[in-house]
């Protein structure tokens, strides 16, 4: 048989139907669902007397609107507070696998929880009416975001309509240096390929770089292919995919769990498999990074400076630059290490997972946020991060170092919930969008690793986390 | 979804690239439950010079005018040039429903962002993907004409330009059928029910797991 990509083969297992003109018909395993994207699809489908499909394919919760404190007060804004209970009242009319509402211990970032609880296998085709759809492909998934049309297209026919992509792989090979992580690996390929780089393809990631990452790890990098422009991400799976997954409340057991596993092993590019692009980094050669404009590509290692726009040739990409310039409030050739902050935000389905908050909590140790930086919000991603954190001692870190602990959400990451930027204000930010008026209007958004975000936190500006001793 | 077939429609230039959903539709009127109404929040943060709140009357607020869909000779614009990448970003299908809500039919730029663009085609908006030098061109025409119009025709799969000729474009055939009819994707891909039940029950056999 030819040699085939990780993407065909989990392409040509969900196919259903072909049309003439290519347009396929895709089986979807798993349905994540939360309060967003959903209450028009459930009601498309009331309205045509529709029934889901198959209710044990979904997983929902409640993450974009929930406050991350006073939880005792329930949810203040009452727009908010419809679009939860809404979620509620349609989870409890149509039923799920699993839902874990606003305040259940195992309620969480949709893209943490289905991972964390095994609710997210290797080979699975994976849905969700949200963008960073994309995570769940660290674990050798098909999984990408979709519209509320299509969130209601899966309900009611447990399909989606799909065109194939085309498929690039992107290889980091060699060792990351010390401080070097995840974040910074995925934002200097979105700074190589461009927001647009990716659109049409699905990525998959791969290199000896890639596979030394931990599961969370992978999950960053695939949580940001849709910033790179593809909707999917995808990592092979090997040892630790299987070692993450073991004994997962949803995994499977027994003799199914050595049929799946036997199963999963399969899920790699062969050797020889064709890609129709590829695209090479050196882990070695990657710093940290921090990005200086309105859009993910446009970012800089720790030890560079702000680009200058007039040495940009191409008018439209010129351009944008001084319009981003001009709303980020920064000088060309501003050294980076030069920009001061006031606020910081360590959290988001990038970057709230118990290694991400563990890599903030080791610069955090010991050290105190500096005067002029007015909140340093940690947000974990989920119930169960949050419970870990405290058994390991990280929330008393953070608190000691004036950091705020607070309760598991998508928070200041896109600002739903009253987590939010000021105009004008800047912030240090380890989530994955640094679009304009994204965690609050006129708010500046940096975007960097969690560890990176802490440095920040303890200097007041932009720090090189391999230089604190 | 309404069909869409033909248009001559007057063309406003967004003269930006990776213009993103959350500028499209800022978050906080995601908060809504409802598919209609966001057309008065299109662009939001760029079209008032306050902050908009959900549910609030917006024919007072102050405009910033000097962004383009505020200008007189824009007023009832149907067509919207775009740049590269246009509809990055977050996956909120209140993007296309704004700008449809707004009275936007047709978008033309040289690229889009793939959920965006797919989920143009579920609410009767026709994106169409034209060479970065043809987009060029229509944008300087656009913004050196007064009232520019085209006529967009889906079922030729041509623009017409005010001087008579014409540009074609491609549209995937499914798509174009789609929404030539304006046919709901759920009845079209219900006719294939018994596939779908067929490939379930085989998986239940092979990978009994995934039905746990």
């Amino acid at each position: 048989m030819q040699a085939q990509t990780l993407y065909e083969k989990l392409w040509s297992s969900h196919v259903v139907h072909v049309e003439d003109d290519g347009t396929a018909l895709i089986y979807i395993d798993r349905h994540l669902v939360h309060e967003v994207t959903s209450p028009q699809a459930f009601e498309g489908l009331k309205l045509a007397g529709r029934k889901p499909w198959r209710v044990d394919s979904i997983v929902a919760t409640a993450d974009h609107n929930t406050p991350t404190d006073h939880w005792e007060q329930g949810i203040l804004d009452p727009v908010s507070r419809q679009q939860v209970e809404t979620l509620d009242s349609n989870i409890r009319e149509v039923g799920a696998l699993a839902y874990f509402p606003f305040k259940d211990e195992r309620q969480g970032i949709v893209h943490v929880i289905g991972p964390e609880n095994g609710a997210t296998l290797p080979g699975m085709t994976v849905v969700c009416g949200d963008s960073h759809t994309s995570t769940h492909g660290a674990f050798a998934c098909l999984a990408h975001g979709i519209g509320t049309s299509e969130v209601e297209h899966v309900m009611a026919t447990q399909c989606l309509l799909q065109k194939k992509s085309r498929t690039m792989l992107i290889r980091v090979e060699g060792q990351l240096g010390a401080g070097v992580t995840a974040k910074d690996v995925v934002l200097a390929i979105i700074g190589r390929i461009g927001t647009a780089g990716g659109t049409g393809y699905a990525i998959e990631f791969g290199g000896s770089a890639i596979r030394s990452l931990s599961m969370e790890g992978r999950m960053t990098i695939c949580n940001m292919a849709i910033e790179a422009g593809a909707r999917a991400g995808l990592v092979a799976v090997d040892d630790q995919t299987v070692a993450y997954l073991k004994d997962r409340p949803f995994s499977p057991k027994g003799e199914q769990w050595d049929r799946a596993v036997a199963y999963w092993r399969t899920l790699h590019s062969d050797a020889g498999a064709v890609f129709d692009s590829v695209v090479e980094l050196n882990a070695a050669e990657i710093k940290p990074q921090v990005t200086w404009g309105t859009s993910p590509e446009m970012v800089a290692p720790i030890d560079g400076i702000v680009p200058d726009p007039s040495l940009e040739k191409d008018p439209v990409k010129r351009e944008g630059m001084e319009r981003a310039l001009q709303y980020m409030g920064l000088n060309p050739r501003t050294p980076i290490k030069d920009i001061a902050i006031d606020k910081v935000f360590i959290g988001s389905c990038t970057n709230s997972r118990i290694e991400d908050l563990r890599a903030a909590a080791f610069v955090a140790r010991g050290r105190r946020k500096a005067d002029n930086v007015r909140l340093v919000l940690v947000v974990p991603g989920s119930g169960l991060v949050k419970r870990q954190a405290e058994a390991e001692g990280l929330d008393k870190i953070f608190e000691a170092a004036g950091f705020e602990w607070r309760e598991p959400g998508c928070s200041m990451c896109l600002a739903m919930n009253a987590d939010r930027l000021e105009p004008g204000e800047r912030c240090a930010s380890t989530s994955n969008r640094n679009f304009e008026g994204r965690q609050g209007a006129g708010g500046r958004t940096h975007l960097v690793s969690p560890a990176m975000a802490a440095a920040a936190a303890i200097a007041g500006r932009f720090a090189d986390v391999r230089e604190l001793a | 979804m309404n069909p869409f077939r033909k248009l001559d429609g007057l063309v406003a230039p967004m003269d930006r690239a990776n213009v993103d959903t959350d500028a499209i539709i800022p978050k906080q009127f995601l908060k809504s439950i409802k598919r209609s109404g966001f057309g008065p929040n299109l662009f939001d943060e760029w079209r008032y010079l306050d902050v908009g709140q959900p549910g609030q009357d917006n024919t007072h607020r102050p405009r910033n005018p000097d962004f383009v869909l505020n200008q007189p000779r824009y007023q009832g614009a149907q067509i919207l040039l775009t740049r590269d990448n246009f509809g990055c970003g977050s996956s909120r299908e209140h993007a296309p429903w704004a700008l449809e809500d707004f009275g936007f039919r047709v978008l033309i730029g040289p690229s889009f962002a793939d959920i965006f663009f797919n989920n143009c085609f579920k609410n009767g908006l026709l994106p169409i993907k034209l060479d970065a030098d043809q987009v060029e061109w229509l944008f300087t025409q656009c913004l050196g004409t007064e009232g520019y119009r085209l006529s967009v025709d889906l079922e030729a799969q041509t623009i017409t330009r005010p001087d008579g000729t014409v540009i074609p474009f491609n549209v995937d055939p499914f798509r174009r059928e789609c929404l030539l009819n304006g046919w709901d994707d759920i009845g079209l891909t219900l006719r294939h029910a018994d596939k779908i039940r067929e490939y379930e029950a085989r998986r239940r056999i092979e990978q009994p797991w995934l039905f746990a």
